[in-house]
Order: structure tokens, then C-alpha cells, then sequence
């Protein structure tokens, strides 16, 4: 598959255009949707996502092939709807209530859509309510939690407590990431996983929606 | 000769100052707080929603009424810390999520008896002239913490606090125990007891809380710490000077509101900027970048004649390892050059985000060791040198001499017996101890010797009713046990 390699290649520079006029041209040789999807698009970013972790690349150079990957995707977006294509998954992401720390919970929001992923980004000091409310309609598959200080974490417990309530505990897996959790306090509270930055949140997030 | 470091030319100062108010002016400061818009509005701000357009008059006059330098004072009515020119003096890194566990060398949460370890400890730390709510205690309710932390640093150590509100509530009692310990309004305004950090967000934005703290310090001159937080190469431009504009421009916006509110209230021209480390997404506290850019917003804030203040002398390291000492000796050597008015920094780990009190021991001695750096090389009675070496050839020594007796104690630092000065056998002969391990022991004998703050116990029984109220309103009975 001499073009989907070039698409991925392509991607990892970072070319907008390139990435664009080699998609159409798939698209155009008729080639499976999926196929383009998955071994172009998706594994160009899974070239990028490792070179990153390895810091052979920045995380400029990520998000420049991020874009570069929706120039492609937005091609394809028509065709994955007509052939009911669901996307990879859906994160629901915001800063608890009270807190209005939001630097990384943007970050992270932004490498998820890098890897691919649909983010549904509530913004900071959001309410149980509205995470909860949220992830149910849009039919989420991560709620995504973000808090800074020790004075917010505990509300992080009230979204988790309210998902249960709801019944999409275990259903919409949550994740939470700020600097005072830690895996123990997501055990605790029953949140899914605790998250340590970025990479490690679009890890996660693809294990629970079982990409690897 | 003062030592001095000096990173800006006049000119590239009058550039970015003017880029500054440039960004302030044209592009304007988001902010949520519709009586501080109002107030910005009232004397002339052009207002947009949320966005307030600043004018070059609002700067003028806010630089004009803002005092060129303060004091504070203890809880005893000492004078502790003096903000002025290029003084330099040290306060702890603040509001540690963690502390770093003496016994087991693990980071956790602290506790209320963690927290007064710490404060009775600084008592002892010579070099560092007021405490800081170093740490959030995890045992009192949330919404308490911040009074909390202020209440037992009022009751168990008598230096300034260096403090800060997590919401608009808090700073009503926080307000109230300050009262209970100076009796007035005026009496406080008057000696300054605490210093309230207050953030704006980058970029260019204040938020509601943090700017209604701005106004409610100014109201009873409590002296505030603008702390802006440009984030290099990510919320920031990348460049050291790009970083230096925003940090001018969220600064010159905060001193508005301080000044419009009550003109002539104390105020630092702080933060705690950092450069983005763009592979492992953090923001260190320990890199060069981020000092440089601490010292030149330092110059920019002296250009002013406004005292400043850093969040700088610090550390990314998770203990108390080399990192920690090169990153913090670095830090506190550059500060005390640049001539930074108050140091935040000492006992930090962890970017910002842990505190250890044996690495505040340790730090106790760098600060030492800067504050006779920044003392310069001074003729003592040196001339004429013929005596003296008449004297040391005749005698074969100098340890004698009353040269020698005058001057040693001010000449020559000597640090506490944390810092290694013994020789090899001797240091073996002690049980071949590690720096941590002396630090350890030196946090075990100053803690044996901490006295019981001096304050009436009618100060002290009326600061415990006003924190006993809010905690049974929360809805806790009691307050944590605390030996
Ligand atoms: C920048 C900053 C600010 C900025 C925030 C700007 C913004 N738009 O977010 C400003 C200046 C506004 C600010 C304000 C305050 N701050 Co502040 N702030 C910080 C600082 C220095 C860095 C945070 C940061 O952005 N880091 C960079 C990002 C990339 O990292 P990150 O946030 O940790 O996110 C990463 C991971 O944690 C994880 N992650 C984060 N969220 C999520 C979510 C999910 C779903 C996942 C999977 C992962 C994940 O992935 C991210 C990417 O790697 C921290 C120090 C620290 N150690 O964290 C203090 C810190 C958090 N702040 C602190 C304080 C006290 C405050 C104030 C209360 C100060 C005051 N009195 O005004 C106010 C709070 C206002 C409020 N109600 O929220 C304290 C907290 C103390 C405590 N014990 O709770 C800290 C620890 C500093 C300190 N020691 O004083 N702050």
C-alpha cells in the first residue's frame, strides 16, 4: 500500500496539503474507507505518538501532524457516516467545579484529538451535573476529570457518585489527571484510571475503547 | 559594591514596557468580576462583556500611587522583612500539595500536625525571614484550608505569613485572625502581617475570585503578590522576552486594581513564570529559562521602583538529592544578585508541588550563604595592610589578632552544622552522614527547641473561636488533634 504509506509519511511532516491530495486520491481510487483510516491516518499518528514519547520529536511536531490528520479525516468524515464508521471514541473533558486550573486538562484534550479521538471539552469549574448530563447525550465513552488542588479533588468522588446514580458507571469509563491525585485516589473513589499527562491519557483511552 | 545581575539593557526595559501597555490598552484583560469591571470602567476603561481596555491614564496613575517600598512586621509588632531597593530576603515555597515524609522518604498528603512541625520550625530558620501556608492540610474540610493554614502558623510561629485565599469566602476570616493579632484596621494597615499572593491567568485574564482578592486586600492595605504565570512555548511566546511582555502587561493590570481600589496600598511585583518542557508537558521551576525570566521581570518591576518578589530558589527534584541542591542554589544565587525583594522558594520540590523540611534546612543555609554574597567585598580595616602582616609574621598567625576577632563573624559565613565541613576522618568518625540524614537530625533539634509563640492567650482563644465557627458551620465538631 505504497499510498497509504505515503499518507502516514506525510502526516508525520506534518503537510497539511500533501496529506489532503493523497487522501482524496485514495478516496478516489476507490480504496476501503476503514483501510485508509486505519493505515493511513491512524498510523501515521501512532508513529508520531511514539517518536514523541521517545522525545525524538516535540509536542509541536504532534500537533502539527494532528492537524495534518484531520485535513485527511474531514475527507473521509462524509464517507465514514454514510458507512455508519462510528469514530474511534468520545471524551467528555473538563476541570471540576471550584477549580480553574485548565492548562493541562487542555493539553490532554488536545492530544486526544491528536490521537483521533472526538473531545467534547465542557471548559473549567464544571459541575457534576453537567459532566454526567453531558456524557449521556452525547453518548460518551470517557469522561475525562481534571483537578489541581487538594480543595477540588473531592469533587472529583461527586461525578463518580453521580454516574452511578445515572447508571453509566462502568459503561462511560472515567478517567481523572491533576497534580494532587494518583492511581490509589482514583481506586478510592472508583473513577477508572488516574492518568499522569497526555500520552498516558490517549494510552488509556485506547485501551478502553480497545484500540492498541 | 552590591554584587548585582542585570539581564535587560534600559532600552529593551522601555520596549517591553511600552509593548505592555500596548497589549493592555489595545487588545484589552478578560475579566470575570463585574465590580472590578465597573471599577476599571468608572475611570475610564473602555468596556467590551468581559474585556476591559485599559488606558495609558489607568497606568499612569496606578504606577504613580504604588509605593516604592514595606515592611511587614511579626506577630509581635517586630520589624521581620524589609521590601525595599535591592534588600533580599527569603520566604518558603507555598501551598505544597504534598509533603515529603521524614520517616519513610515518600511524598503524601500533610496533615495539621505536619503543618505545625513545619511552622514551629521556622522559628529556627535565621536566613528566612517570614513563613509561607507552606502546605494544604488534608484534615480540616476543604473550604477551610486556607484560613486553617493561617490560623496555625498565627498560633505556633510569630514571623510574617506569606498566605493566599482559594476563594472569595475565605478572606473574610482570614482578615478577622490577622485582626485578633494586631487589634484594628488601622493598626494593621499600619504593620503589615501577611502578604496574599493573587494570580492571574494567562493569558491576560483575571478570574473572579483572584480579583475580588486583589480588591479585597487593597481595602484594608493588606499587601498583595501579584503572582502571573506566563507558561514559555505555550501559553506564553517562547521567547524570554516574549514572556517578560505578558508578565509586564498581567502585572500592570493587576496594580490597577489595587490602586484604583486604594490608591498608595502595598504591593510586589511578583509571579512565578516557567518555561514549558514540551517533552514531558511540565513546568519547571528549576530551569535556567525560568529563573532568567524571574530576575528580568525583577528589573522590569525595580524600573517601576516597585518591590518584587519570585517564585524562584526552588526545585523539580523529588528529594533531597543533588538536583535539589543545584536547582535551588542556582536559583536563590541569581535572585539574591538580581536583588529580589522577597524569595519564595525554600523547602520546595516537586514543581511547586512538594514541600520537605529537611530540604528547608538545607535551604536555610543557601539563603545564608547568598545573603553574604550579596554583601559584597568591603575594605574592614584593611588599609594600610602593613600592620597586619607585620603583626602575622611576627606572631606566625592571625587567629588572635583583634582584626581577626572584629571581623570573623561578619566576614566569614558559617552554616549550621548541615552543610559537610568536617574532615574525612571526623566526618567517618560522626557515622559517614548523608546530607539528608544531617538534615534530619537538625529538623529533630530545632523542633526540641521551639517555643510557644508570645501572643495573649485572649489573641490566641479569640483566633481559635473565629476558626472553631467556620469549622462547626462546615460541619466539623471539632479541630484536628495536633500533637
Ligand atoms: C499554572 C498554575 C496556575 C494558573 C492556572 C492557569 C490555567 N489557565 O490553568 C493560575 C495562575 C490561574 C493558578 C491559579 C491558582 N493556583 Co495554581 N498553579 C499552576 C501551576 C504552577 C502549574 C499547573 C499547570 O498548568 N501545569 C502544566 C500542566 C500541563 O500540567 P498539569 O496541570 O499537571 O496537567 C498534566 C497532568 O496533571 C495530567 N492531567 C491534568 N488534568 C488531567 C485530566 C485528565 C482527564 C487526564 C487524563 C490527565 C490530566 O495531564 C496534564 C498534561 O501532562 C501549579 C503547580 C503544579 N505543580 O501543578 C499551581 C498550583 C496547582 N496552584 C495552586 C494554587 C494554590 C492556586 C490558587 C489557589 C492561587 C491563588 N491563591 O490565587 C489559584 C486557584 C484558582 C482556582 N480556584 O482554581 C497550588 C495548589 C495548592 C493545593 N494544595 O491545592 C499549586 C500546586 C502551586 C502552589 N504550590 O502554590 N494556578
Amino acid at each position: 500500500m505504497e499510498l497509504l504509506q505515503q499518507i502516514s509519511d506525510q502526516l508525520e511532516k506534518g503537510d497539511t496539503v500533501k496529506v489532503a491530495e493523497l487522501t482524496s486520491q485514495a478516496i478516489e481510487q476507490k480504496l476501503d474507507t476503514r483501510i485508509i483510516l486505519d493505515n493511513g491516518l491512524i498510523a501515521g499518528m501512532a508513529v508520531v505518538g511514539k517518536k514523541f514519547k521517545a522525545h525524538d520529536i516535540f509536542l509541536p511536531d504532534v500537533l502539527l501532524a494532528a492537524r495534518a490528520m484531520y485535513a485527511g479525516l474531514d475527507l473521509l468524515k462524509p464517507l465514514m457516516i454514510e458507512e455508519g464508521i462510528p469514530t474511534i471514541g468520545k471524551v467528555v473533558i473538563g476541570t471540576v467545579q471550584g477549580d480553574l486550573h485548565d492548562i493541562g486538562k487542555n493539553l490532554v484534550g488536545i492530544m486526544l484529538k491528536g490521537a483521533g479521538f472526538e473531545v467534547i471539552d465542557l471548559g473549567n469549574d464544571v459541575t457534576p451535573e453537567k459532566f454526567i448530563d453531558t456524557a449521556i447525550t452525547e453518548q460518551a465513552d470517557v469522561i475525562g476529570l481534571s483537578a489541581l488542588l487538594t480543595t477540588t479533588m473531592p469533587t472529583m468522588k461527586k461525578v463518580v457518585e453521580l454516574a452511578k446514580e445515572r447508571g453509566i458507571h462502568g459503561k462511560t469509563r472515567i478517567i481523572i489527571g491533576g497534580a494532587p491525585l494518583s492511581s490509589e485516589y482514583a481506586g478510592d473513589i472508583g473513577a477508572d484510571a488516574y492518568c499522569f499527562d497526555g500520552i498516558k491519557a490517549v494510552e488509556c483511552v485506547k485501551g478502553f475503547v480497545g484500540i492498541n | 559594591m552590591r554584587p548585582k545581575v542585570e539581564f535587560l539593557t534600559p532600552e529593551l526595559k522601555q520596549r517591553i514596557i511600552s509593548e505592555a501597555r500596548e497589549l493592555i490598552c489595545k487588545l484589552g484583560i478578560e475579566i470575570h468580576n463585574d465590580s472590578v469591571i465597573s471599577l476599571l470602567s468608572d475611570h475610564g476603561a473602555k468596556v467590551e462583556g468581559q474585556r476591559v481596555y485599559y488606558t495609558d491614564d489607568i497606568i499612569d496613575k496606578s504606577l504613580e500611587s504604588t509605593p516604592d517600598s514595606f515592611k511587614l512586621y511579626d506577630s509581635m509588632g517586630k520589624e521581620a522583612v524589609d521590601l525595599s531597593g535591592y534588600k533580599v530576603n527569603y520566604t518558603p515555597g507555598s501551598a505544597a500539595i504534598n509533603i515529603l515524609d521524614s520517616n519513610t522518604g515518600k511524598s503524601r498528603k500533610p496533615t495539621s500536625a505536619d503543618y505545625v512541625r513545619y511552622t514551629q520550625l521556622m522559628t529556627g530558620m535565621r536566613h528566612v525571614a517570614s513563613q509561607s501556608t507552606a502546605m494544604v492540610p488534608v484534615d480540616v474540610h476543604e473550604r477551610i484550608s486556607d484560613s486553617y493554614r493561617l490560623y496555625l502558623s498565627l498560633m505556633f510561629c510569630e514571623k510574617p505569613v506569606v498566605t493566599g485565599t482559594f476563594t472569595i469566602e475565605a478572606f473574610e476570616i482570614m482578615k478577622d485572625l490577622q485582626l485578633a493579632v494586631r487589634g484594628s484596621k488601622e493598626a494593621l494597615a499600619a504593620k503589615p502581617l501577611t502578604v496574599f499572593s493573587c494570580c492571574p491567568t494567562s493569558p491576560l485574564k483575571w478570574s473572579d475570585v483572584t480579583s475580588q482578592n486583589v480588591v479585597d486586600c487593597a481595602r484594608y492595605s493588606i499587601p498583595v503578590e501579584y503572582i502571573s504565570m506566563p507558561l514559555s512555548g505555550f501559553m506564553a511566546p517562547v521567547t524570554l522576552v516574549g514572556s517578560i511582555v505578558q508578565h509586564t502587561a498581567e502585572t500592570l493590570s493587576g496594580l490597577a486594581i489595587t490602586q484604583l481600589t486604594n490608591p498608595g496600598a502595598p504591593v510586589l511585583w511578583g509571579g512565578s513564570p516557567a518555561i514549558f518542557d514540551l517533552r514531558y508537558e511540565t513546568t519547571p521551576m528549576g530551569a535556567i529559562g525560568t529563573m532568567m525570566i524571574d530576575c528580568a521581570y525583577n528589573e522590569i518591576g525595580k524600573h517601576f521602583g516597585i518591590p518584587t518578589q519570585a517564585y524562584i530558589g526552588l526545585s523539580d527534584a523529588k528529594m533531597l538529592d543533588a538536583q535539589a541542591g543545584l536547582e535551588t542554589s542556582m536559583g536563590a544565587t541569581l535572585a539574591a544578585l538580581a536583588g529580589i525583594n522577597n524569595i519564595s522558594g525554600p523547602g520546595m520540590l516537586d514543581f511547586e508541588s512538594c514541600f520537605s523540611l529537611e530540604k528547608l534546612v538545607v535551604d536555610n543555609e543557601i539563603c545564608g550563604m547568598t545573603h553574604r554574597l550579596v554583601r559584597g567585598i568591603e575594605p574592614k580595616n584593611d588599609f594600610p595592610s602593613l600592620p597586619h602582616f607585620e603583626e602575622l609574621l611576627r606572631e606566625g598567625h592571625l587567629l588572635i589578632s583583634d582584626h581577626t576577632r572584629k571581623h570573623v563573624r561578619d566576614e566569614i559565613y558559617f552554616p549550621g552544622p548541615t552543610i559537610d565541613r568536617a574532615n574525612r576522618s571526623r566526618w567517618e568518625e560522626e557515622g559517614s552522614l548523608t546530607i539528608g540524614e544531617r538534615a534530619r537530625s537538625e529538623v529533630t533539634r530545632l523542633l526540641t527547641e521551639a517555643e510557644p509563640v508570645r501572643l495573649s492567650n485572649d489573641v490566641k482563644n479569640e483566633m481559635t473561636r473565629l476558626i472553631t465557627t467556620e469549622a462547626n458551620k462546615l460541619g466539623m465538631d471539632k479541630l484536628p488533634a495536633l500533637e
